[in-house]
């Protein structure tokens, strides 16, 4: 090629065909492994750059709420298990909150640290789970063995506790379905004192893992304004520097009775949301230490014949107990007309019952405000213009659990 | 408006309050049960009621909680959409209820006000098919896009679903 040639070709340059840059769709899921469930989105792409991503969703739907109008109140308390089905406590935990505002009865004292106890182990179960799986996603799999190692210890203690792992059931309406034996009161203070170092091994794996870092460090950025005006709750709200929590809000169970602080992040990022949840295992790690400390003698369980079964050794002795046991468990009890909302602060944000009654057994309609639901809402937002492989970190931050987003 | 039984009546609460002195011709009533206000609009004025809770300094009503509607079958406005608003910054609560018929099953969005209402006033449409006017994207969320069988939550809506489902030995046989 001589020189005369070259200048021909740099003459001839712009009228080239241009490089085709046409938006390519792509459908991500349902049967990913990462999309933690069977979740699909469908983004628009330009090379590898996100200009537009719609989720699509329902697959698990299961028609929950329907299926509430037609069975009575204690009925549907296994059914809440099934939705978030990685923190099946706390679901349940919001759902007799909500019938127990419905129906303006207190719960003993003893009552309200044995729930708060397992709610906050139950969080730390939620919190594990999500750290593994994250880590995973982004490629560190260590962590993961790490983190299930101790999530299996709690498990074996709701083994104990209720004869279930995952689907356990363990909250009634008016207070809870059994005591703590003194094995779990054993195995729980032996956990608490051994955690805080569990927690500094995760540490060691990722606080200065580079691709930890650049993998998580301001991606998938909210400012607090639009998380709030996007309904976000929860540990992915507060990672933007919003100090919202239903805890500390309007306590319930012992949380007002003993002391700890509610972490907040303040860039808005994936690492921020991490270093919340991270702070929130050593805060409930506290709640749990206070609480077995604390925790009273007395009742388990509310003494309101027709809502709350009454002791099964009275039912064998006491005629009144065993009609009213027969007549709850034949027709249920009866709910005030009137409607309530109740949320309540399950670790993956705000889960909240909004139930109308209009009198009788049943619930009119029942409608579960779920957290994993409102946080797809803000994906796009979220996602746009980041990379395809940061759509993966988008839904380890937000926590997702698809049972709960479809119900 | 009357005041069911077990209920309080709300128009003293100072939120109520507001927005009577506002909307006087849209205010139908408000209740207190549990704690929880409730007010009651006609459905027109639920957009201009929903831009005063945000925009007024001393109400302040930054965050959507959800999104729900009730069917009253039999009754001659037959749906009823509630929205629940929370205050971070003044930790109050509101619900808003508007009622809204069979024949025009229509009520304006409030999206354009809070974006995070889009995902939750989808759910209502797929639920229970009431329309969002000037919603930005209004179409099925959890059922299919082509599902054609109407709105599951309706209580006409029998369990166990409709088309092939009802055609089961078991549901004949009963």
């Amino acid at each position: 090629m001589d020189v005369n040639d070259a200048t021909t070709v740099t003459e001839q340059k712009p009228s080239l065909p241009l490089l085709r840059t046409e938006e390519l769709l792509l459908n991500l899921g349902p049967q990913h492994p990462s999309t933690h469930g069977v979740l699909k989105v469908v983004l628009t792409l330009e090379g590898e750059k996100i200009i537009k991503s719609d989720p699509v969703l329902g697959y698990l739907h299961r028609g929950v709420e329907k299926i509430a109008e037609s069975i009575t109140y204690n009925q549907f308390i296994p059914y809440t298990d099934r939705l978030d089905y990685v923190c099946a406590m706390y679901n349940n935990f919001a759902y007799v909150r909500a019938i127990e505002k419905l129906l303006a009865i207190a719960v003993p004292e003893r009552s309200e640290y044995l729930r708060t106890i397992v709610a906050e182990v139950q969080r730390i179960i939620g919190h594990l789970f999500w750290l593994g799986t994250q880590a995973l996603d982004i490629g560190a799999m260590t962590v993961f063995f790490y983190t299930f190692r101790e999530r299996e210890t709690l498990l074996d203690i709701f083994d104990e506790l209720c004869g279930a792992r995952l689907t356990t059931s363990w909250y009634r309406v008016g207070g809870v379905e059994r005591d703590f034996t003194s094995k779990i009161i054993d195995d729980l203070y032996k956990f608490v004192a051994d955690f805080p170092s569990k927690i500094e091994e995760y540490d060691t794996l990722l606080v200065n893992n580079r691709i930890w870092i650049a993998r998580t460090k301001g991606i998938a950025v909210i400012s607090g304004e639009d998380a709030v005006r996007f309904a976000l709750s929860g540990s992915t709200l507060r990672g933007s520097g919003v100090d919202y929590d239903l805890r500390k809000i309007s306590p319930y169970g012992a949380y007002d009775k003993v002391k700890w602080t509610v972490p907040i992040g303040k860039h808005g990022d994936t690492y921020d949301r991490y270093w919340v949840r991270m702070m929130e295992l050593h805060e409930s790690n506290k709640i749990i230490k206070q609480c077995l400390d604390q925790l009273p003698q007395g009742e388990y369980k509310a003494y309101v014949p027709q809502v709350v079964a009454p002791p099964k050794e009275r039912v064998f002795t006491d005629m009144e107990s065993m009609i009213y046991q027969f007549k709850l468990y034949s027709q249920g009890f009866n709910a005030p007309p009137g409607d309530i909302y109740c949320g309540t602060e399950a670790h993956k944000g705000e889960l909240g019952f909004y139930i109308v009654s209009q009198g009788g057994s049943k619930p009119y309609r029942l409608k579960i405000r779920a957290p994993s639901f409102i946080h797809m809402g803000a994906f796009d937002h979220m996602a746009k213009g980041y990379m395809i492989a940061d759509v993966i970190t988008i839904f380890g931050t937000y926590d997702i659990v698809m049972g709960e987003c479809d119900r | 408006m009357n005041i069911p039984s077990g209920m309080e009546e709300g128009g003293n609460h100072p939120v109520a309050q507001k927005i009577r002195e506002r909307f006087s011709s849209g205010y139908l009533g408000a209740t207190l049960f549990r704690g929880d206000l409730s007010i009651h609009l006609k459905k027109e004025d639920l957009f201009e009621v929903g831009r005063f809770l945000r925009d007024d300094p001393s109400l302040d009503f930054d965050y959507p909680v959800h999104v729900t509607s009730v069917d009253y079958m039999g009754e001659p406005e037959r749906f009823e959409v509630v929205y629940e608003f929370f205050s971070i910054r003044k930790k109050h609560q509101v619900r808003l209820k508007a009622r809204v018929s069979e024949d025009d099953c229509t009520v304006d969005s409030l999206t354009p006000l809070w974006e995070g209402l889009n995902y939750m006033e989808r759910e209502v449409y797929d639920m229970m098919g009431i329309k969002f006017n000037h919603h930005p994207d209004l179409r099925r969320i959890l059922l299919p896009d082509e599902y054609d069988e109407g709105y599951p939550l309706r209580k006409n809506f029998p369990i166990e679903g409709r088309g092939w489902r009802d055609t089961f030995e078991f549901l004949e046989s009963s």
